[in-house]
């Protein structure tokens, strides 16, 4: 299934930048940074189960934000992008 | 049902591969060309001088991925495994299985020939009028022998031997009026018997290069299902043959990989220009042309097809999967034959 976390992390006070980096490393262990703060994660349950305790360890609730859109088993196609930065298609052929 | 996960498949030579905490990062020339978490792979194959960090050859081997070294003509070299798993009740019946393999040869073989009967009426029937007529009659002669030999396979007693001979006279039909399925006029693209080792021209370089790829996916579908890959039933055992692997592949071959080159040929995806010929007649695919190749073959494994004996749709590149689960299971006793895999 594919989730879209994109996230919010305060970086004025104490340790903020510690969980920026922190909750982008998570984010980018499992799926592909798409924007500055929003990936797309193509994961299983228990995967998504794993990534979602990691973030929420993370955090700081009274000042960050993490928002999950799930998009469901076929996602891909409900996505569609416009401009600079394409990603790559990690279900397509994989040829460097 | 299990996911189908990507190849990643490394041609650039000089490229480097390493790990950055759970994902793998394909440099060439110092620039991130990929970056892919580790769970999306199912496997890496690297072509020529690749570079892989020991982090990364460690990380891979922890997950189950197979990590395979092909050397610059795509010929096999190396193939790095984490510890050996699965179940040792599986690998014993198994080894025992192979003692008596008559019924599993059976349908291996059965299935390999009805496969090869498909894509010639396949060709027949998609453009079966371009054929000249002595060339049409040809092909149907073929068919129709194939489908005696079918008849043989299903119901002759006689060992092991006997389907062993059929199977190879079922290759030399087929193989015979395979020449005939090619469409381009071509000279340098004709098909004049099987030659490996080195292959001697076009059609056989491309077969063989495809063979490789297949060869791989059902050694990894072997041992995902904790099967021995080089223990087989068709194929004797060999030191360092996946006797196993080649068994799970006979079926297989003649849809995913020999309609696969009639394609790449027949719709000029691949010319003359893109074989090159070596000192003692060996024939190569290009650079370019094994790029295609890949692309064409990525592909082809997500095409879905309906499998008859699970009833389920499944992409063409997780049959070789069903096929070993199919046979574990019948290892274990839960299934009385071994059922293989038929195209429709």
């Amino acid at each position: 299934m594919l989730v879209l976390v994109t996230y919010d992390v305060r970086t004025s006070d104490a340790g903020g930048t510690k969980r920026l980096r922190r909750v982008a490393k998570a984010c980018r262990d499992y799926g592909q940074r798409v924007q500055y703060s929003v990936f797309e994660i193509e994961v299983d349950p228990a995967q998504w189960a794993a990534l979602r305790a990691r973030l929420e360890a993370v955090i700081d609730p009274a000042h960050d934000s993490l928002r999950y859109y799930h998009l469901g088993a076929n996602g891909q196609r409900r996505v569609e992008h416009v401009g600079a930065k394409p990603n790559l298609d990690l279900d397509g052929p994989l040829i460097v | 049902m299990k996911k189908l996960l990507n190849t990643l498949y490394v041609t650039t030579e000089g490229a480097g591969l390493r790990k950055d905490g759970e994902n793998l990062v394909a440099e060439v020339d110092g620039a991130e060309r990929a970056r892919l978490p580790l769970h999306r792979i199912g496997s890496v194959v690297a072509v020529g001088a690749v570079y892989v960090s020991p982090a990364l050859i460690g990380a891979l081997a922890r997950g189950g991925i197979a990590l395979v070294l092909l050397d610059r003509q795509g010929r096999f070299e190396a193939r790095v495994e984490g510890p050996v798993s699965g179940n040792v009740l599986l690998r014993r019946a198994q080894y025992r299985a192979a003692e008596q393999p008559e019924e599993i040869v059976r349908s291996i073989v059965s299935a390999k020939v009805a496969n090869q009967r498909a894509v010639l009426q396949r060709a027949l029937r998609d453009h079966g009028d371009d054929f000249a007529p002595e060339r049409r009659s040809a092909v149907e002669a073929a068919v129709e022998r194939l489908a005696r030999i079918l008849r043989r396979v299903a119901f002759e007693a006689g060992g092991v031997d006997v389907l062993r001979g059929a199977e190879g006279e079922a290759a030399n039909l087929y193989f015979a009026v395979f020449d005939d399925l090619i469409r381009v006029p071509d000279p340098a693209l004709r098909f004049r018997g099987r030659s490996r080792r080195p292959p001697l021209d076009a059609v056989n370089a491309l077969l063989s290069f495809l063979y490789t790829l297949l060869t791989h996916d059902c050694r990894a579908a072997a041992e995902a299902n904790g099967l021995d890959p080089a223990v087989g039933f068709l194929h004797r055992d060999r030191p360092g043959r996946p006797s196993f692997a080649l068994d799970l592949m006979e079926e297989l071959r003649p849809v995913l990989a020999d309609r696969l080159a009639l394609s790449l040929i027949n719709r000029r995806q691949l010319s003359t220009r893109d074989f090159e010929t070596r000192d003692g007649g060996a024939v190569l695919l290009t650079d370019a042309a094994r790029k295609t190749v890949l692309t064409a073959w990525q592909e082809r494994k997500k095409e879905e097809r309906r499998h008859a004996f699970v009833d389920e749709v499944a992409p063409l590149g997780l049959v070789p999967h069903l096929q070993a689960q199919l046979l574990a299971r019948h290892l274990r006793g839960d299934l009385d034959a071994y059922p293989p895999w038929f195209w429709k």
